[in-house]
């Protein structure tokens, strides 16, 4: 075999190999793509077997979901919901993690594995062992049904992987430079803006769409704690079947109006959140 | 000249950043334990309130005879061994596959992770009413619609449901922890030393032996730390149980099991033994699951 053949049949498989990828990312994201489709069609088109491709597109579901159509619950107070739920615990998830996981990397405490270990742990605990004593004490303290509370929980939820990601970032930081820093008279405002940020920005975005993720996707919690006035999107999705039977394009619309935040932020970040999610871990 | 209080002052201010989060995460996630314990040697139903009282392990020794409960546990475990092993195992296929370059590698990888980015219960609603369902499902109807194509009448139309309970669930959260593995291990593979493969190369090594001797161990951290997250969030799924099945014909795992005792039985006694037994269990599994994680900073230089 010559030099030549052997270049031309790994171009071919190659290409081969990029072909089965394509298939295997269409496969994936066909469901996907089933849902907005259907999403767009009228319900007599929405269930039909086989499947209707060039049924007309209307926004019927939509207007649906969003209460224009005719009788139904306004899905804005579950969408605001879950947005407050979302952002907020974020933001507090960052408030706490970043000085924590600055401790664990930067200038460790004496025993910073135990320290770590405990905060990973923490995620070990199933969630639902502790949901009862803390139904019971939102219950005597009127905190039931009030979204600080689900606020409050996806803080504790989402802190251990979120101080395990910083730490990894802010230990990027080279030493050298910190001690460089510290030579040079720097104080540690000045390192911490001018040294510190620069490297671990990337990773606190990354902390940070992980944690609204999981704060937006969470069902159980929100389920039990909350009611009428607090109930996230995700409660609002499961109470759209049972009401009063299946409208398929309808509920296809509401998934698709749910997941869109996460969608385009997923999307817009996903180079942070792979680099995220493995540096976060490993390093 | 350093006092002792100084000492002190010193230790204080390094630790001082660690203790807010340490605190909440203390208050939120440890106290509610201990008193679930408490409340799990307790006899009290919310339905029947004025029977309230000390019952010593009478919700132990429910728990450990209830069949319902056992099975559950059979199901936690054969649920979140099958979706890591396959998803894990497909992630890294898929992760090798868009670690070469090739045309629109960009647009593929993110048809890849869409499944990931989905709310969880608009994922298990698109696969129990549009994937599923017997009469009008995807699946189904593209069944129908090849066997048209072929010019044959009855087309099999399984009710994947009702059919394979287990298997329909498990099939779902495949497809959405399948993109999870994959950024892990992609990630993993990025970072691996090009100049180690390209001598390995040039010493004449074949692909496959790049693969197993090279890939694989520098891998094999992100293997782990995928297998182990996926395995706390997937031993605590909740949402597709409960939206595919409601916990029917053999798929309620331990949380399900658990949320129906204290939110429809409103045995909070029981409950709470059983979130309990769950607890300690989940502590064996972590045990072994964190010293996979402590060889994950073994090699780290201390600083």
């Amino acid at each position: 075999m010559t030099r030549g053949d052997r270049r031309g049949g790994r171009r071919v498989r190659g290409a081969a190999l990029g072909l089965v990828a394509w298939l295997c990312g269409i496969a994936f994201f066909l469901p996907v793509a089933w849902m907005v489709l259907t999403s767009f069609h009228r319900e007599t088109d929405a269930a039909t077997d086989p499947p209707s491709l060039a049924a007309p597109l209307t926004l019927h579901g939509y207007r649906e979901f969003f209460g224009v159509g005719g009788a139904g619950v306004s899905p804005w107070p579950p969408l605001l919901n879950s947005l407050t739920a979302s952002v907020a615990s974020t933001l507090l998830v960052l408030v706490l993690a970043v000085p924590a996981a600055y401790a664990l990397s930067l200038r460790p405490v004496r025993s910073w594995r135990d320290v770590l270990f405990f905060f990973l742990s923490t995620k070990m605990l199933p969630l639902v062992a502790g949901l009862l004593p803390i139904y019971l004490v939102a219950q005597n303290t009127r905190m039931l049904d009030d979204i600080w509370l689900l606020v409050i929980l996806y803080t504790s939820m989402n802190l251990p992987i979120a101080v395990w990601m910083m730490r990894s970032f802010l230990a990027e930081v080279p030493v050298e430079i910190l001690e460089a820093a510290s030579i040079d008279g720097a104080g540690l405002p000045t390192t911490l803006v001018r040294i510190v940020a620069p490297v671990a920005l990337p990773g606190i975005a990354a902390t940070a769409l992980i944690s609204f993720i999981f704060s937006w996707n969470e069902l159980l919690f929100a389920r039990v704690l909350t009611g009428i006035v607090a109930g996230t999107s995700p409660v609002f999705l499961t109470g759209l079947v049972t009401s009063q039977g299946l409208f398929l394009a309808k509920v296809c619309a509401a998934a698709t109006v749910v997941s869109l935040p996460v969608l385009v932020a997923g999307f817009a970040a996903q180079d942070k959140l792979v680099q995220g999610l493995s540096l976060g871990a490993v390093k | 000249m350093r006092t002792p209080v100084a000492e002190r002052a010193k230790g204080w201010a390094r630790r001082a950043p660690l203790l807010p989060a340490l605190v909440f995460l203390i208050v939120v996630t440890q106290l509610p334990f201990v008193a679930t314990v408490v409340i799990s040697f307790m006899r009290w139903n919310a339905l029947a309130p004025d029977h309230r009282g000390f019952a010593a392990l009478d919700n132990y020794r429910a728990v450990v005879t209830d069949p319902a409960l056992r099975s559950s546990v059979g199901t936690t475990v054969l649920l979140t061994a099958s979706v890591v092993l396959v998803s894990l195992g497909l992630g890294l296929g898929l992760a090798l596959l868009l670690d070469r370059s090739f045309r629109g590698r960009g647009i593929v990888r993110t048809l890849l992770i869409t499944p990931f980015l989905v709310v969880p219960v608009a994922a298990a609603l698109l696969w129990k009413h549009a994937l599923y369902n017997a009469s009008y499902g995807l699946f189904n109807g593209a069944l129908t619609w090849l066997w048209q194509l072929f010019g044959a009448g009855d087309p099999p139309q399984p009710d994947w449901m009702t059919d394979s309970p287990l298997l329909s669930v498990e099939l779902s959260l495949i497809w959405q922890w399948t993109p999870f593995m994959m950024l892990i291990l992609l990630a993993g593979l990025q970072s691996r030393p090009a100049d180690a493969v390209e001598a390995a190369r040039m010493d004449g090594a074949g692909a496959f032996d790049v693969f197993r001797h090279l890939t694989l161990p520098h891998l094999r951290r992100y293997l782990e730390l995928a297998a182990l997250l996926g395995t706390v969030y997937i031993v605590q799924n909740f949402d597709a149980v409960f939206t595919l099945t409601s916990g029917g014909l053999g798929t309620a795992n331990l949380p399900y099991t658990i949320y129906q005792t204290f939110y429809q039985a409103h045995d909070y006694g029981r409950a709470s033994a059983q979130g309990v037994v769950v607890v300690l269990c989940s502590l064996l599994v972590a045990n072994f699951a964190l010293r996979t994680v402590s060889s994950l900073l073994r090699e780290e230089i201390t600083r």
